[in-house]
Parts: C-alpha cells; structure tokens; sequence
C-alpha cells in the first residue's frame, strides 16, 4: 500500500510536467491546427531562463583575497555578486536563493515574445502545407533552439537549486497513519504540483469564462463561421500560441531544481508529450490534462522493483504500451472528438 | 599461333574479382606499407576521438585542450609541460622520430556507432597511426576493437569499465584510466572507517558496461568490509527524473545509497536524492550516506552543494602536489585559464606515452609500439610510479579517494583529496574472474597492411 501510494506521488510531479506541455500542444493543435514539434525546446527554454535568472543574479565582481591563493598560486580572487553589494548580503543571498520564483516573473514575458516571433515568423508559413511539412519544419526548429542553448550554456546539465525554505523533504506517510520514513515526498515537488494544478486551473478559466477565451474556442469549433462575423481570428490564435509558449516556459522554469536543465530535456519531453495528447484525444484540453497525469503515475508504477523484476524493462515502454492499448480500443484518444485530423 | 581462352563467364569472373578487390577498404589491402598508415613524410597524424556533440561534450572539450597541448609538446612549442618531469627523457620536442605532430579530432557523439564511424574515416581518410580519447567505455570497447581490426593503436581516454582491459582487452589497445575494480577496492578502506563495518548498501545502477562492472566490483569490495547489499536496481541511461528509483530506498532498510552513475545521469540522481531528503535521515541508528563510486570535475561542479562530504574515487586531480602535476597544471592553467580534469590527464599522457613508446621502439609500427608499451615502468605524468602491465595493457598506479569538499573557494576545488591508495592494494592478477577470467586474451597484436 504504501509503494503504491509512493508511487502515485512520484508520478504527480511527472504527470503535471506531461499535462502543461501537452496542454499547450493540444491548444496550438487546436487553434492553429499545427503539429508543434518545437514545443518541447519552449519547456527546455523555460528550464534555461531559470538558469539565465540565477547566472544574472549571480554576477560577481572580482575582489583580490591576498590571504588566500588559487590552482596557479596567484592571490585568489574571490567573487562577490553584485546584488550582495547593492542591497547588502542578506537581501542579495535571498534574492539569489529565490532565483528560480523569480524567473517566473521574467519567462512569461520572455516566453510570449520567443511565441509571438515563431509564430509569426516562421509557423504561420506552413498553415496549409501538410502535417508531414509542419513537423519537419518545427522539428528543424527544435534542433537549431537546443543547439543555441548549447552554444551558450554547454553541454553539461546546470544545477538550478530550488530556495532553500524547500529543499528536503515531508513525511506523508507518517501524516496518515503510516510508519516514519515510509513515504516521504520532496517540498518542491508537491510546490510543483500544486503550481501545476494553478496553470491548468487558469487557462481553463481563460478559456471558459473570458470573451476572448469564448472567441477562441468558437475559433477551434468552427474558424471559417468565427471569421465571417468579421473576427480577426487570426491574431487571437496567435496570442493563444504565445500564451501555450509561456505555459511550457514556466513549466520548465518550475522544473529546473527537479531536473538540473539540459540542452536536451525538451526532446525527451516532448515524445512523452505527443503519446500524451494522442491519449489523451487530439485537440481534446481536459484528454490532455487526465493523459498527462494517468501517464506519469503509469511511468512511475512501472519503475516500481517489484513490477520491473515481473516483466524487465517495462519502465521504457510503458506509456507507449498504453498508448497502443488505447488506440486500438479507442482510436480517438480517452476525450477525443470526432472529425479531429480525420479529414 | 597460340590461342587465348577468353570465354564470357571467365571474363566476368575475373572482372568480378578485380572488382571486388579493388572496392575493398584500402586499409586492408595496401600492400606497399609495411603497416597501416606508415608514416612516410615529415609529418605523423595522430586522431583524437572525443565527445564534441553530445551530453559529454564538456568533458570532450577538455581531451581536446590537453591533446593539443600535448601536441603542442611534442613540437617543442609551450613550457614543455610534463615531458620535463617524465621519468623517460627520449623525447626531446622535435616532434616523433623527428617527424612533426599533426592531430585531426573526430566526434564520438558518445555513440559507439558514431565513434567507430569516427575512427574509421581518421584511420581511412587521414591516415592516422594512433587514436587517443573518448569518456565513455561503450564507446572505447568499440573503438578498441576497431583498432586492433584496422592495426592502429589505440590509447583509451576516459573509459573506467573493468572489460576495456577485462574480456573486451586487445593487443592493440593500451588503458592509462583506472577502472571500477580499483574505485571499488581504494574507496573500501575509506568507507570503513568513515561509516563502519555494520552497514546496509542499496545501488542504482547505470544499465550499461561500465555501470554492471562498477556496481559489481564496489559490492563486491564493500561485502569484503562487512557491508550487506540490500538491493541492486538498474536504471535506464539518460532517465532523467531518477525519483521512482530514489523513492523506495528509504523504506528498504538501507542506510547507504551507492550511485553507480556518471556524468549527467549521476548529477540528476545525486541531486534527487538529496532533495528527497536522504542525507537528513536516521536508518538503523544511523546517519543515512551517499557514495559515488566514480567522479568527474564537471560532475562535482554539475551537482554543486550536493556533493559536500560525499565520497567517491578519481583516476587524477590537479591538486596532488607532484611534480608532474605541478608542470602539468601550470602548463594547461596558463593556456587555457583552467586547470585540467581528471580525463584531460589521461589523455595528455596517453598522448605523450604513445609518442614515447614509438621512440624507444624507434618505428611506428603497431607492434613495435605494443612491445614497448609492455611492462613500460614510468613516472612524472601525475600519477606516481606506474607501470603498463603486459598481460591486459592496463596501467596500475595510485587511485585518489575523494570527497566533496565543505567550503570550496572556487568551482575547482570542490573536490578534496581523502586519501592516496597505494597501487599494491588496487593491483589485482591479470586472469580475476571480474576480467574475463582465464579465458580473457590480447589475442595477437595486428599491424594492419
């Protein structure tokens, strides 16, 4: 019992990782009808604004330490950043700790711009070329985005820790009853969860009870009605691509202490990614948020000890397992609609 | 008047076999050399094979800067570096055999395929004699076998695997690196002492080579100290989110978690398990520890306040007070305003052994080389007294124990030397049943051609 409930824990944290980038998928799907290979790169972005945020917070100045020496015998130059001298050491620590919140406040724009400048720049091309064009091109996109990120920040993941006040962890077992140290779930992951819960929370309310969030899904049922009563559609589904671009940008920004960032992690969301919203339904929100999360704790059961010396190996191909089942008994996804990229 | 027996079927034998002969890879045919790529201008080229693309990149990058500067050595350009410390004085900086150095690179990708394909168009298109890199041991288990089929030598990088020089050994491949048999039995004696007799180890372990002989090799040396293994769980590579691996540890009654995992891999899983709070804990009465085997630079930079106090083994660090370090390090710090890792060591002196060895042979042919290689005893490289044992090409030297340092001053030394084992207590025979047992050959030495 208690494994099980460890592992649905642990899956949480995946799942709301899966369900935001899948969400954003499946409203870029949606809206613009594209096929958006390069939305795991915006969750990689996100995850490297985080490490820009700490490097920024953390430029140093250099001052000579005479008493101590560095690797070649020089007197040491010791680094002092500059916020610490500004606002003084306490206030320059804790703004340096809490860098990865505040990264929050800076991806969102950051994210609807690098969304606005793809879009337009690039994707909205290839509207009415063919799917097969649409992946190649925002595949190519992916790549050159990771390879830039690597060209600046190298090859090495970057520890990207989270403030202090979360580091460690709580001992849920022990809340309900079991014994100590038997379930024990990280502070920054359960923040991530609940951070998680908020995002999809807000864009559905965006969606639901906004009239822009009206217009928009009258848009996604029926685009050509919505704009023969003289709605410029267009612009609105390129604001909604921003505001999916910043949803998978701060999910990587919040993702960044789990997952010290790599030039590589969005490629190895975003396959995950895509099987969720195939489960999930294409074009279906609320498919993707319930595939999202089924699938995490899918994965995380089957790392369990217990179910890998079963059947070895079932970790890697679980979720694709699944999908398969899926597809066959219901080859619209869990929520998918009928008429969605059946044409 | 005589008469030539052409028939059509002959013709199209002949043809074909002319054909056939013709298509074959010229390394294998080219009857003129005495050995593969003989060297016959006023140059030799030497290829570096290393990550440049790819999750080691970094690590790639730093091969690079001590291969060229190795380069740079042997060409009489620089300070000189460790040749003025090395215990063998026939190097002399105008070049090899008095033929300047050039060098091409290639890029693993750590990618086996890739980095055989690497090799292949070095040996094949720029000809060259040796090929020297690598931080990965799928990688050099492939490159090494590709060398002795095309008779190159080849000088392993950064390859810490018990079968590059266990059942994968061959003639032509040569190992400077220490490897997980040694990391298992000098980190032993550390951790008795530091956490006791009576302990209960659960491992993670990367799904691969290197990861199988490390886990076994560190179980095996921790059992010899009275340590119980409670669990082995093997991980797949590049996982990522290790937490459903992490998460479980707790409850197993362990109270040590050794992290059989390099590089990336070790730096998610380090880093996950202290955000799951397992270094806080008590388990039997006692303080719950981390170990990880095997450490890098740019891991300990990678996993930052992490690794303080954990222990781990190295093969090199730039802060050992030798001579040869001393050189080594002033040498790369001033060119590159760095000090060298542990890889970057290993292969600069791969680099300058290679070049020695084919001095004192006075050829280039491969198994002149070998030859010299075999049972080669030096110093002044940076590890102390070493010696290239003849019977698996493996170099046996001192292993640093290392610890993650509690208030580093800069990013480099955030590793501590605990302790300098003494190669005796690492040495172990050339058939251990860990190596490939009795069965476990060089096979012969190939000089291509």
């Amino acid at each position: 019992m208690d494994a099980i409930i460890l592992q649905i824990l642990n899956g949480l944290d995946k799942g709301s990782a899966y369900a935001l980038i899948a969400l954003g998928l499946t409203l870029i799907f949606g809206t613009l009808g594209v096929v958006n290979f390069a939305h795991g790169a915006l969750f990689m972005i996100g995850a490297f604004v985080a490490v820009t945020m700490q490097k920024l917070l953390g430029l140093s100045f250099e001052q000579i330490d005479e008493s101590k020496t560095d690797f070649l015998g020089n007197p040491l130059k010791v680094e002092v950043p500059y916020v610490e001298s500004w606002f003084g050491p306490d206030v320059g620590a804790a703004l340096i700790d809490w860098s990865v919140p505040l990264a929050i406040l800076f991806a969102i724009p950051v994210m609807l711009v690098i969304g606005f400048v793809m879009e337009r720049g690039l994707i909205k091309h290839f509207y009415k070329r063919p799917h097969a064009d649409q992946i190649l091109v925002t595949f190519g996109l992916a790549i050159v985005l990771q390879e830039l990120v690597k060209h600046f920040y190298g090859a090495n993941p970057i520890q990207t820790p989270a403030p202090d006040a979360f580091i460690g962890s709580f001992d849920f077992g022990a809340m309900i009853g079991f014994d100590p140290n038997v379930i024990i779930y990280p502070y920054w992951r359960l923040v991530y969860f609940l951070f998680a819960a908020l995002v999809i929370g807000a864009v559905f309310a965006f969606l639901q009870f906004t009239t822009f969030g009206m217009v928009v899904r009258a848009g996604m049922a029926d685009r050509e009605t919505v704009g023969l009563l003289g709605i410029n559609i267009d612009r609105r589904f390129t604001i909604m691509f921003g505001i999916a671009a910043a949803v998978a940008g701060i999910a990587g920004v919040m993702y960044a202490p789990i997952l010290s960032p790599n030039y590589h992690m969005g490629m190895d969301f975003l396959v995950l990614s895509f099987v969720v919203v195939v489960v999930g339904g294409m074009g279906s929100l609320p498919g993707a948020v319930a595939a999202g999360f089924l699938l995490g704790i899918l994965q995380s059961f089957a790392s369990m000890n217990e179910v890998k010396s079963l059947i070895p190996g079932i970790d890697q191909v679980i979720i694709y397992l699944v999908a398969i089942i899926i597809l066959l008994t219901r080859p619209r996804g869990l929520m998918g609609r009928a008429g969605v990229m059946e044409d | 008047m005589s008469k030539t027996n052409i028939t059509r079927r002959g013709l199209m034998k002949t043809g074909a076999a002319t054909g056939a002969g013709l298509a074959l890879p010229t390394i294998f045919t080219s009857g003129a050399a005495a050995f593969t790529n003989e060297p016959t201008g006023s140059t030799v080229t030497l290829g570096f094979n290393v990550p440049q693309t790819g999750p080691y990149a970094d690590e790639g990058i730093d091969e690079l800067r001590a291969q060229q500067l190795a380069v740079e050595h042997l060409n009489g350009e620089g300070d000189g570096g460790m040749l003025n410390t090395f215990s063998s004085k026939v190097l002399d900086g105008t070049g090899i055999l008095g033929k300047k150095v050039e060098y091409v690179t290639g890029d693993t990708q750590t990618k086996s395929d890739a980095a055989r394909a690497s090799a292949k168009s070095m040996i094949e298109k720029d000809g060259v004699v040796m090929i020297n890199g690598g931080s990965s041991s799928g990688v050099a288990v492939a490159v090494q076998g590709l060398c002795q089929e095309a008779g190159i030598i080849f000088m392993a990088g950064l390859t810490h695997s018990n079968d590059t020089t266990g059942k994968d050994r061959k003639a032509n491949g040569f190992r400077h690196f220490f490897n997980a048999y040694m990391s298992g039995a000098a980190l032993a004696p550390v951790l008795k002492n530091a956490y006791g007799t009576d302990r209960r180890a659960y491992h993670l372990t990367a799904d691969y080579t290197w990861g199988w002989t490390q886990q076994e090799s560190i179980q095996a040396s921790t059992e010899a100290i009275g340590w119980e293994t409670v669990n082995n769980v093997m991980t797949p590579v590049g996982a990522g989110d290790f937490s459903s691996y992490i998460a479980p540890v707790l409850n197993s009654g362990a109270d040590v978690l050794v992290l059989n995992h390099y590089g990336g891999d070790m730096i998610n899983s380090l880093t996950q398990a202290v955000q799951f709070g397992l270094r806080d804990k008590q388990v039997n009465g006692k303080q719950f520890e981390i170990v990880v085997p095997l450490y890098s630079e740019l891991m300990a930079n990678g996993a930052g306040e992490n690794i303080k106090g954990v222990y781990g083994s190295m093969n090199w660090n730039w802060q050992l007070q030798d001579e040869g370090t001393k050189a080594f390090v002033k040498s790369f710090g001033e060119k590159y305003g760095r000090p060298p890792s542990n890889s970057a060591q290993t292969c600069y002196a791969q680099t300058i052994l290679y070049a020695d060895a084919v001095t004192r042979a006075g050829s280039f042919e491969p198994c002149a080389v070998a030859a010299a290689l075999e049972g080669f005893e030096f110093d002044g490289l940076g590890n102390g007294p070493t010696l290239y044992r003849a019977e698996d090409h493996q170099c046996f030297k001192d292993v640093l124990v290392m610890k993650g340092a509690e208030n580093p001053t800069t990013e480099y030394d955030t590793l501590e030397i605990v302790e300098i084992t003494p190669v005796d207590q690492v040495t172990y025979a050339p058939d251990h049943a860990m190596f490939g047992g009795a069965e476990a050959s060089l096979g012969a030495c190939n000089n291509g051609a």
